[in-house]
């Protein structure tokens, strides 16, 4: 039958993003909402106190948090500090899982994701600002603020016979310390940019080719290759300093892999999404219902996959109850305020997706995937919300206009640069060699 | 009662050439009972007119069954029948079901599924399949048209069949025996025959 469908004659493969006015305005308006939010949630902390004072007394132990932690006392530009921290991580997630999603196809052979590949290829383009800006608020944190976010950089930790040692802390020095930390830090952004520049560069060059060729696949295929092993390195050992150091004393095997899967989901619905709204703007006419279904089978695996290893973490430790162990959990599920967290995060990533993405039908509605996609989005923040902020501000943990202003700020950025980057070359690979099993792609 | 059934079978070399037929013999308006092919063709369903399966809905009860199953057999063993604890945690402690919740889930699925797919295709126990042609477990596509459930004439169907380029065409016969097969007479034919022949002609 392929011979049937394979005159692309009313395939438009030349089309081109513009980064229109309209889109632009919405981006704008975002980022305004965003900017008044956050300015109205500053106000309300350093003109009223931190407000949470209720919850702070209905946190268990009271006193304990601060007894092992050693903190600096709380000032509210904390949960600043923290909060920049938090969507550094989510949307370094979502910029490294577009790049990681182009180079899955191309290690895997996938046809079918050549009409779609451009918008995870163009999410890469945010590495650079985001890159910074985690560079940034750790450099501020530990060399000029509070030590929020990473407890182990202060020094007198690690000097023995004083009141602040932590033999513990001490025993991990060799690799947690503040020059091998930002060393990584580079090694793995700077990894991560190079490789996407790399698969970037090879990808544009086969747009500039008169016809089909698979010269510059099998270029991609190879730098893909390299970068998945890279990736599987680098994605876990930066969950390790970037998330699970914030718990200093505590530790998990599982942690790397919840953090990828909690990343790569995220990613997957932002691609879908990016996607959807392309298709609404009139764009990707050649991009069917069966596409939308593949990616939205990706949501629906990785929300499982994402459920596996949560509940794996938690389950060892909630069985085996060794107190270093379930000191982690202790601090979410004892907590009046984190607790409500931790049962919507459950419900919202795993019982929803799960439940609405099952028939082959509710992948195939542009409406309810959109709104599983940005359902599945704001779960996962709130998973990285629930990763990050219970170790770092303890009883002092807020949600408020401060968040949702900040997050929306970052979403505007990472909209506005990966539209701009998108705009920059056509929106399909028309000289792909899999471009025709894409168009015909049907199931 | 004359139950004996009458079938015309068309025998293709080509998929094209079938899925033109099949779409041609719909158009003439003659009911095509099944075609038969050694591999699955991806659009013979939407030719053939096919409804979605009912089997994803199957599934779905089956887990549920599975995971209901899975949580009362554990409250009831570990929270009545014999109260244990374990790790100090209590009696019914439902993180602790969930992975045997979860792989009975799996497993009701995965087996109420086969079973409710064999029963559906006329392949449950000691059932013995009728064959039309055995070819096309091997490299023919074999198309099979119920003539008692066609209003044309036994020449005009295959006057169709035959400008649809079908490269055999023939009447095949069921007498009641062979439509109402017993698992005893597929032994003793079993016996008789060896396995690569079963209770009725398999090639005209």
């Amino acid at each position: 039958m392929k011979s049937e469908h394979s005159h692309h004659t009313d395939h438009n493969l030349d089309e081109r993003f513009v980064f229109s006015d309209g889109v632009r305005k919405t981006i704008f308006i975002i980022l305004g909402l965003g900017v008044v939010f956050f300015a109205i949630g500053i106000a309300m902390l350093a003109l009223g106190g931190s407000g949470h004072d209720a919850h702070a007394l209905a946190f268990s132990g009271g006193e304990s948090g601060s007894v092992d932690s050693g903190h600096h006392g709380y000032h509210w530009t904390n949960r600043l500090v923290v909060n920049f921290w938090h969507n550094n991580i989510y949307f370094v997630g979502i910029t490294i899982v577009g790049v990681f999603f182009v180079a899955l196809q191309y290690a895997a052979h996938a046809g079918w994701g050549v009409l779609v590949k451009r918008i995870p290829e163009a999410f890469g383009g945010f590495l650079p600002i985001i890159g910074g800006l985690i560079l940034l608020v750790f450099v501020v944190d530990a060399f000029v603020g509070n030590h929020v976010l990473f407890h182990w950089v202060d020094p007198s930790l690690y000097i023995e016979n004083t009141p602040n040692y932590d033999p513990i802390i001490a025993g991990k020095q060799a690799f947690l310390n503040t020059p091998f930390f930002i060393i990584r830090m580079l090694l793995f952004l700077g990894g991560w940019y190079a490789f996407y520049l790399a698969i970037r560069k090879n990808s544009l060059l086969e747009d500039l080719e008169k016809h089909t060729t698979s010269k510059y696949f099998w270029k991609i295929k190879t730098i893909s290759t390299l970068f998945i092993i890279f990736f599987a390195l680098s994605s876990s050992m930066s969950a390790w300093d970037w998330v699970l150091s914030i718990d200093t004393h505590w530790f998990s095997t599982m942690f790397g892999w919840y953090v990828f899967a909690s990343w790569f989901v995220t990613g997957a619905a932002t691609i879908t999404l990016g996607v959807i709204f392309l298709k609404e703007m009139g764009y990707l006419k050649s991009v069917t219902e069966s596409h939308l279904h593949d990616l939205g089978k990706f949501v629906f695996a990785f929300s499982v996959f994402w459920t596996y290893i949560w509940f794996s973490q938690f389950l060892l430790i909630y069985y085996a109850n060794i107190p270093e162990e379930t000191a982690y959990y202790l601090e979410r599920l004892s907590s009046d305020y984190y607790s409500k967290f931790f049962f919507v995060n459950i419900f919202l990533n795993f019982f929803f997706p799960f439940l609405s993405l099952m028939t082959r039908d509710a992948k195939r509605k542009v409406g309810i995937l959109k709104f599983v996609c940005m359902v599945v989005m704001f779960g996962h923040w709130l998973d990285f919300y629930l990763m990050i902020t219970p170790g770092t501000l303890k009883e002092n943990g807020g949600f408020g206009f401060l968040e949702i202003g900040l997050a929306m700020i970052y979403l505007a950025l990472f909209t506005f640069v990966v539209a701009k980057n998108l705009a920059k070359s056509p929106l399909i690979a028309k000289n792909h060699p899999m471009l025709e099993e894409s168009l015909n792609h049907h199931i | 009662m004359e139950t004996n059934k009458h079938f015309l079978v068309g025998v293709f070399n080509d998929q094209d050439d079938l899925l033109h037929a099949v779409e041609h013999i719909r158009h003439k308006g003659v009911k095509i009972h099944e075609v038969y092919t050694p591999y699955p063709i991806h659009t013979l369903e939407h030719v053939l007119g096919y409804k979605r399966s009912w089997m994803p809905k199957a599934a779905f009860m089956f887990g549920a069954l599975g995971t209901t199953c899975a949580i009362t057999m554990q409250s009831w063993m570990l929270g009545y029948d014999w109260p244990m604890i374990i790790g100090g945690k209590s009696f019914i402690a439902i993180p602790d079901f969930v992975p045997v919740t979860f792989e009975t889930t799996v497993l009701f699925a995965a087996f109420g599924m086969s079973f409710t797919f064999f029963v559906s295709q006329g392949l449950g126990l000691f059932k013995v399949p009728r064959i039309f042609d055995i070819r096309a477990t091997d490299d023919k596509l074999v198309m099979a048209i119920d003539l008692g459930k066609n209003k044309l004439a036994e020449a005009d169907i295959k006057a169709i069949l035959s400008e649809s380029h079908a490269d055999e065409i023939y009447r095949k016969d069921f007498t009641d025996a062979e439509n109402n097969p017993t698992f005893m007479g597929y032994l003793i034919d079993l016996f008789n025959n060896g396995v690569t022949v079963s209770g009725r002609k398999l090639i005209r």
